[in-house]
């Protein structure tokens, strides 16, 4: 105590907040740094829209009306990229930077340099790659599977799309480094692993996803380099190589990327339910293990991206197998949250909405994730739209509605004021119709034939074509109540007391709102650890 | 200037509603995937039918009692929370095995249908597909016929950008080629299916076969299209493979055994004689070249 004491002073000095540009590019405190992931990831979230909005509307209606076909594959690829590695991911880290201190008892996250290195490779990177969309040859167009041989028919943008792969790999891996070490060393004294909240819990698994398999997409990008650039014939059936392995190295990092997309919204979820469930989570232990579980089979699924390339009946037995086996534990979280449900005391604001939408969407993409389990009908399946539904209906009702639910949950506490909740509600009902509207149809355009990544179509297509452009500009358009509305909280919000929300536990509602520049300069005391850590 | 924008907004979605109640009955009638003319399309459609059902009773009872907490349960009717209810060990076990049990019921029969699919022996006929930069090429292996295939004309000039012709009055619009591919009907016929360039992939909805054509590799699939069944069949590429992938359609001509086995011969004598005025010895390539000229007169 006495040390605390005499440090009181030049301890003072060092949490006054910088001001001007310097408090943001020398950053190395985890709300700024998180602010700044958010808001990268908000602005990449309304390009990589923008580029969906421009997909939705060649697709309006059959003939070619606006783009030419190789731009049209530049968007779908883009749109990929962008959303995956733009949005999405810097969501998520945006989203880890600001709580898992707070819920840890901590002051700052470990690696604090770290920290602002991890955040200011991405405009690099996104540079790079949107960039590309000016050079001779156009943005890439082989799809962000960026499979071989196609993807080395790039022109200028090929390297482009190498580096900023690159460089948005490095950036994931050091922010998974820095999550780790943040979970293992900075708990608050008394906050053993099973007492953590579940978002750090699945924040945890998903770090250790990234930190094993963007290496390997590292390497399979830089194998596609060799080949374009340095006369290496990794995946040239010509030169003794094999197109296919790209597939399985891609894939192998390509399915863990997938939870590492969804694991921190099942975190975000679980906490929002039993919050505004009045009652602990259902089955907390389950939970954990149920995530981990997930993401150990995450590993040994790959190949059912691939299932007709030709492999060997075992093989695709085996890998059929193992895809189902995961809905036995990603069941059994769904049923863990509806069980948080059943005899709770339930209300519904913005970020239980959001979290409701989840659970029924989420779910439906669960269940075409089963049918596109069994090998025979995904033959039919297999790159069409069903496919493109299934992997929205996960990702944006999903994942999306995920990232939602957690800013509209924690928003209040970020900026010590209360958002507009009849907007929000607004955003919420805009969103959830629109995004059916807009991914529901595709379910059927998918079994009645139609291909995925083409800019134009028979005409027996039109129809849900028609329908889901509406829901995809109606939904795009919604998405930009949620600038607006978070401007407004910042700017005219009504203050708001340390707990935003009735029924909220949780180290973070211990703190003030908004909450001092270190979170937590002293340990919380076992009292408040009590009350926030209790399941 | 608002009232005008506004009118034109409503003039914009009053037209978009009206063109959708025009194709309303195309749309209705393409909700399901296809049950197909052979055998194993049929067992895909009904694998597809069973787990769809499974999903559908999962759903309703899952998605049922969600709907029953939220209506039930809530706070603004004075339901009062009950903070015991964390863990139920029957339950969870419960949901854990269940699923494994559907499961299990589902792999069954999946697995039955792939070990079906999988067996490419007693083969009557084989066809090499070759899928290139964007196009088909089909060689019958042991008949010496050879041809192209790629999308026809009065699409190819209906899908230019901004091309003015509207593409409900071109005929079977982008799933139409100039030479389509013609086999016999009541015959088990082995493709071996491969890239020239970069990778294809060949799919046909009618007959449940969806196979990668991948540069350096040679996949074998099959079908048996039913005897009563001849017919046209169309499907397009289903990889990614460039620019003009929206743009390569697989027609498949089906003909009774009588009608193809006349074709064959024929098509056979056809390419020996545009052969023969050159040198004998370079049959196929002379064959080949004319065939791969842009756009052959039909």
């Amino acid at each position: 105590m006495a040390e605390v004491l005499t440090h009181a002073e030049p301890h003072d000095e060092h949490d006054h907040t910088p001001h001007g540009w310097r408090r943001w590019v020398y950053s190395t405190n985890h709300k700024d740094i998180g602010t700044m992931y958010l808001v990268f990831a908000c602005l990449m979230f309304f390009i990589g829209g923008g580029a969906a909005m421009l997909i939705r509307l060649e697709l309006f209606k059959p003939g070619l009306q606006f783009f030419d076909p190789q731009f049209f594959n530049s968007l779908t690829t883009m749109h990929a990229l962008i959303m995956i590695f733009g949005a999405i991911m810097p969501a998520w880290t945006g989203l880890a930077n600001w709580m898992i201190p707070m819920q840890l008892g901590a002051p700052d996250m470990a690696l604090p340099r770290l920290n602002n290195l991890s955040f200011w490779i991405l405009p690099f990177a996104f540079t790079l790659l949107l960039g590309s969309f000016f050079v001779p040859g156009g943005a890439p167009a082989g799809g962000w599977t960026m499979y071989p041989p196609l993807i080395l028919q790039t022109g200028a943008a090929f390297p482009m799309l190498i580096f900023a792969v690159h460089l948005m790999g490095a950036s994931s891996i050091l922010g998974a480094i820095n999550v780790i070490v943040t979970i293992m060393n900075m708990r608050a004294p008394g906050i053993s692993l099973l007492r953590m909240p579940l978002f750090v819990w699945t924040w945890l698994i998903t770090a250790y996803l990234l930190i094993a398999v963007m290496p390997v997409l590292a390497g399979a990008v830089t194998m596609l380099l060799t080949d374009h650039f340095f006369g290496t014939t990794f995946f040239t059936a010509a030169g003794g190589g094999d197109p296919v392995m790209f597939q399985h190295i891609f894939w192998f990092f390509g399915h863990p990327e997938v939870y590492i997309l969804i694991l921190p919204a099942f975190g975000i979820v679980s906490e929002v339910i039993p919050t505004f469930s009045r009652k602990p989570l259902f089955g907390y232990e389950t939970m954990v293990y149920a995530t981990a579980s997930i993401a150990f089979l995450s590993f040994i699924v790959w190949a059912h991206h691939m299932f007709t390339v030709g492999m060997p009946l075992a093989g695709q037995l085996f890998f059929m197998l193992s895809t189902m086996l995961i809905a036995v534990p990603t069941g059994v979280k769904v049923f863990n949250w509806t069980a948080t449900m059943w005899k709770g005391s339930l209300s519904f604001e913005p970020p239980m909405l959001f979290a409701l939408a989840f659970l029924f969407l989420f779910t439906i993409g669960g269940f075409s994730g089963l049918m596109l389990a069994i090998v025979p009908a995904d033959y039919q399946y297999q790159d069409t739209y069903f496919v493109v539904a299934h992997f929205h209906y996960v990702l944006v009702p999903g994942t999306i509605f995920g990232i939602m639910a957690g800013v509209y949950y924690w928003l209040p506490k970020w900026t010590g004021r209360m958002y507009d909740l009849t907007l929000a509600k607004w955003h919420f009902w805009l969103s959830t119709i629109f995004v059916n509207v807009l991914f529901f149809p595709q379910h059927f355009l998918g079994l009645a034939g139609m291909p995925r990544r083409i800019p134009d179509y028979a005409v027996q297509f039109t129809d849900w074509n028609m329908v889901s452009s509406l829901g995809g500009f109606g939904f795009g358009l919604s998405q930009l109540l949620f600038p607006y509305l978070i401007w407004k909280c910042v700017r005219s919000g009504v203050p708001i007391g340390n707990r935003a929300w009735e029924g909220a536990h949780g180290l973070e509602w211990e703190l003030p709102s908004p909450p001092p520049h270190h979170s937590w300069t002293e340990p919380p005391s076992d009292a408040v650890i009590a009350r926030g850590c209790a399941h | 200037m608002i009232r005008q924008k506004l009118a034109h907004l409503s003039f914009a979605l009053a037209a978009s509603v009206a063109t959708l109640t025009a194709h309303a009955e195309s749309g209705w009638n393409q909700l399901n995937m296809t049950q197909g003319v052979t055998h194993i399309s049929r067992e895909i459609y009904h694998l597809h039918m069973r787990i769809f059902w499974i999903c559908v009773a999962i759903g309703v009872l899952v998605f049922g009692v969600m709907i029953w907490s939220i209506v039930n349960y809530r706070k603004s009717k004075g339901a009062v929370p009950d903070v015991t209810l964390v863990h139920n060990t029957k339950v969870e076990v419960l949901w854990t095995v269940i699923p494994v049990v559907i499961l299990v019921v589902m792999a069954v029969p999946a697995a039955k249908t792939l070990v079906e699919i999988e067996d490419t022996t007693k083969t009557e006929l084989s066809v090499k597909v070759t899928g290139f930069q964007w196009g088909w090429q089909y060689d019958y292996l042991d008949d010496g016929v050879m041809y192209f295939s790629r999308l026809d004309h009065r699409s190819d000039a209906a899908r230019e950008l901004l091309s003015g012709v509207d593409p409900e009055s071109v005929e079977n619009y982008l799933l139409n080629v100039d030479h389509p591919f013609v086999v016999p009907v009541d015959t088990k016929v082995r493709l071996l299916v491969t890239g020239a360039d970069v990778i294809h992939s060949w799919w046909m909805p009618a007959f449940g076969v969806k196979k990668d054509a991948i540069p350096g590799f040679v996949n074998e699939a099959w079908f048996k299209i039913d005897k009563d069944k001849p017919g046209l069949y169309r499907g397009q590429c289903a990889e990614l493979c460039g620019r003009d992938h929206g743009f390569m359609p697989i027609v498949v001509d089906a003909r009774s055994k009588e009608d193809f086995a006349a074709w064959l011969k024929q098509k056979a004598a056809e390419q020996k004689q545009a052969a023969a005025p050159g040198a004998p010895s370079a049959a196929a390539p002379t064959a080949a070249t004319e065939e791969r000229a842009p756009w052959p007169k039909s």
